[in-house]
């Protein structure tokens, strides 16, 4: 019997285990750093747990292989970098439009175009807008820890299989290369698609199953939209996930996610220790978006403080949140660089003044 | 008086649905498509077949055939059909593709499913353009050809000769069978049959990847009426698309 264990190892490899214990046995990935340690790692784990490991030739071709496992009743993983994950778009798109389950793993690094392997979240747009072609969403579960690599994983792994969705995890350079003390969850058994629309061949004279998004005849398209659209409606109210860190008297409110989650609740914990009321939310689904929470907490909080390692992008569903009712600004870093924590404690001191 | 000498030996398969499809008249894919039929149905392989649909003019053949069956985006259809496999290693997986699905944008694809032996069975229709898009230029298509992109014909400089895909996998060390094989007549129409069993019987005993390319009429987009494109086929795609087995090491495979 497999129980919990307790190991050092980085938020790439916790976030592969937490996908294997949460049932994953395919995976298909490509080589592009920060994340090569999540394809190597599974070329161990895979036999070990009965699963299959495949290095496909391109992006293209490990979504591909996503999205026919997917359609045989498996939920497959695969994981890149931000460029990869560019080229990965076709077939996510396709499988939010056959509503197949996958787990997609983003460690972002800089951009745009080949940009640099350093720490960035300019891929925050691409992937809570969709990312690829049409009128869709993935759900996105933004990890900050390696514990919550492992713990986001198992959870993506569920909530794809029950959605019928591509779930994205977006980490981050430094969230998937650093080491971190991690408590595994048991081994789950095997995740497996419903047989009810899964292609298993039609035997003992069942009606055909055929997963497809093409939708040619008249007003196919507007009724095969209207179902996903109603689907995404009951997403973005039940899957809402995100931490509260001394929100619910805060003046100023910081709203951060990944590595920059890390500064802002170090730069939260300094500003109370300074007498400030100060405090973070979280995200940790992106998409859905806590933008409820956010609202709320507006009534309270008359200023909020984006952190973000992009030129500006989360910020703007923090905008859209508020509508007007605080004052939202922003401390991005960019190009690879990490915010400094004493120019996060500095806006503090500043917006406080 | 009933004629007892006559018997009824040819009516649709159980498994090719009893629907119009939204083929070209003269159109090559619904011979194809009843040839799978015929097959799925003598071998009783409904319940352990699963199949590709690419993007192209088959990409419903899911309406018109009576099995599991998937979609893929443009050329991505082998490695599709490679998940579906390597998840149900016991069911019979085809893909079905055309020439600008599995000879341009899928190039990638289908040199390196071929390569790694995936034991996978291709159904390749070679019609020598894009028929669903309006009849550009595919990368089979004949040097001379006119086509919409090719308004004065194929070049040979600047646009390439035909590619030339079975003898392009040949070479791999896991392709185990490739036959060429075209729709031109009863009798060929039967050895397309017999090719495409022989495939499925390359996978059924695992021995690696196989493939048969079928040289198929788009009297559309060749400006043809249907009764000239069985001598157009013979006449001016044989000779640059030899009919014949490319490649059979079923028995070293085997071994």
């Amino acid at each position: 019997m497999v129980t919990a264990e307790r190991v050092l190892i980085t938020g790439n490899e916790a976030a592969a285990e937490g996908a294997v214990r949460g049932g994953c046995r395919f995976y298909f990935g490509y080589p592009i750093t920060p994340q090569n340690d999540v394809p190597e790692y599974m070329s161990r784990r895979m036999p070990e747990v009965g699963g299959t490991f495949l290095q496909a030739e391109s992006e293209l071709a490990a979504i591909s292989l996503c999205h026919g496992a997917a359609a045989a009743g498996a939920v497959p993983m695969t994981s890149s970098s931000s460029p990869g994950i560019s080229l990965k778009q076709e077939g996510i798109s396709y499988l939010a439009g056959c509503e197949l389950p996958a787990l997609i793993l983003n460690v972002q690094r800089g951009g745009p175009g080949l940009g640099d392997v350093r720490c960035a979240q300019g891929d925050y747009w691409q992937a809570t807008r969709g990312g690829g072609h049409g009128d869709y969403f993935c759900l996105v579960l933004a990890p900050y820890t390696a514990q919550e690599c492992c713990d986001l994983a198992v959870l993506g792994m569920h909530l794809a299989e029950k959605w019928r969705n591509p779930v994205l995890l977006l980490t981050d350079q430094q969230v998937g290369q650093m080491m971190e003390p991690v408590t595994l969850p048991p081994l789950g058994p095997e995740a497996v698609g419903d047989p009810d629309w899964a292609l298993t061949g039609a035997a003992g004279g069942r009606p055909r199953h055929f997963i497809h998004s093409y939708c040619g005849r008249p007003n196919e398209l507007v009724e095969w939209n209207e179902k996903l659209i109603a689907k995404y409606q009951r997403m973005a109210t039940e899957e809402v996930r995100y931490e509260a860190v001394e929100a619910d008297d805060a003046e100023l409110l910081l709203v951060a996610y990944g590595t920059s989650a890390r500064l802002a609740k170090a730069a939260v914990t300094a500003a109370r220790a300074r007498g400030h009321k100060v405090g973070l939310l979280r995200p940790i689904s992106l998409w859905p978006f806590p933008s409820g929470a956010i609202a709320e907490l507006a009534g309270t909080a008359r200023k909020m403080l984006v952190v973000e390692m992009s030129w500006g992008q989360m910020v703007e569903d923090v905008r859209l949140a508020v509508n007007g009712r605080a004052d939202v600004e922003l401390l991005n870093t960019f190009g690879g660089a990490v915010p400094r924590l004493p120019d996060i404690e500095a806006r503090i001191e500043a917006m406080l003044a | 008086m009933t004629d007892t000498k006559l018997k009824f030996k040819a009516g649709r398969p159980t498994s090719l649905l009893p629907v119009p499809t939204h083929y070209c008249p003269g159109c090559g894919h619904g011979v194809a498509h009843r040839l799978i039929a015929e097959i799925v149905d003598e071998w009783d392989l409904r319940g352990n077949v699963i199949g590709m649909a690419p993007v192209g003019c088959a990409v419903i053949a899911y309406n018109y055939l009576d099995i599991d069956m998937c979609e893929a985006a443009h050329g991505r259809t082998p490695e599709v059909a490679v998940g579906i496999k390597r998840v149900r290693p016991d069911k019979l997986v085809f893909s079905y593709q055309g020439d600008g699905d599995l000879a341009a944008i899928g190039t990638n694809e289908i040199i390196h499913v071929a390569n790694r032996g995936e034991p996978i069975t291709v159904i390749f229709i070679n019609n020598t353009c894009y028929g669903m898009t309006g009849g550009q230029m595919a990368p089979t298509t004949l040097v001379g050809q006119r086509t919409s992109t090719t308004p004065k014909g194929r070049h040979l400089i600047g646009e390439g000769p035909p590619l030339r895909v079975c003898e392009l996998l040949s070479p791999l060390e896991r392709v185990v069978y490739l036959e060429r094989r075209m729709l031109t007549s009863p009798k060929e129409i039967r050895l397309t049959k017999k090719a495409i069993e022989r495939a499925f019987r390359v996978q059924q005993q695992g021995l690696g990847f196989s493939m048969v390319e079928i040289l198929s009429p788009c009297p559309t987009h060749w400006r043809l009426p249907p009764e000239q494109c069985a001598a157009y086929i013979e006449d001016r795609l044989t000779p640059v698309f030899p009919v014949g087995v490319i490649k059979d090491t079923t028995s070293a495979a085997r071994a």
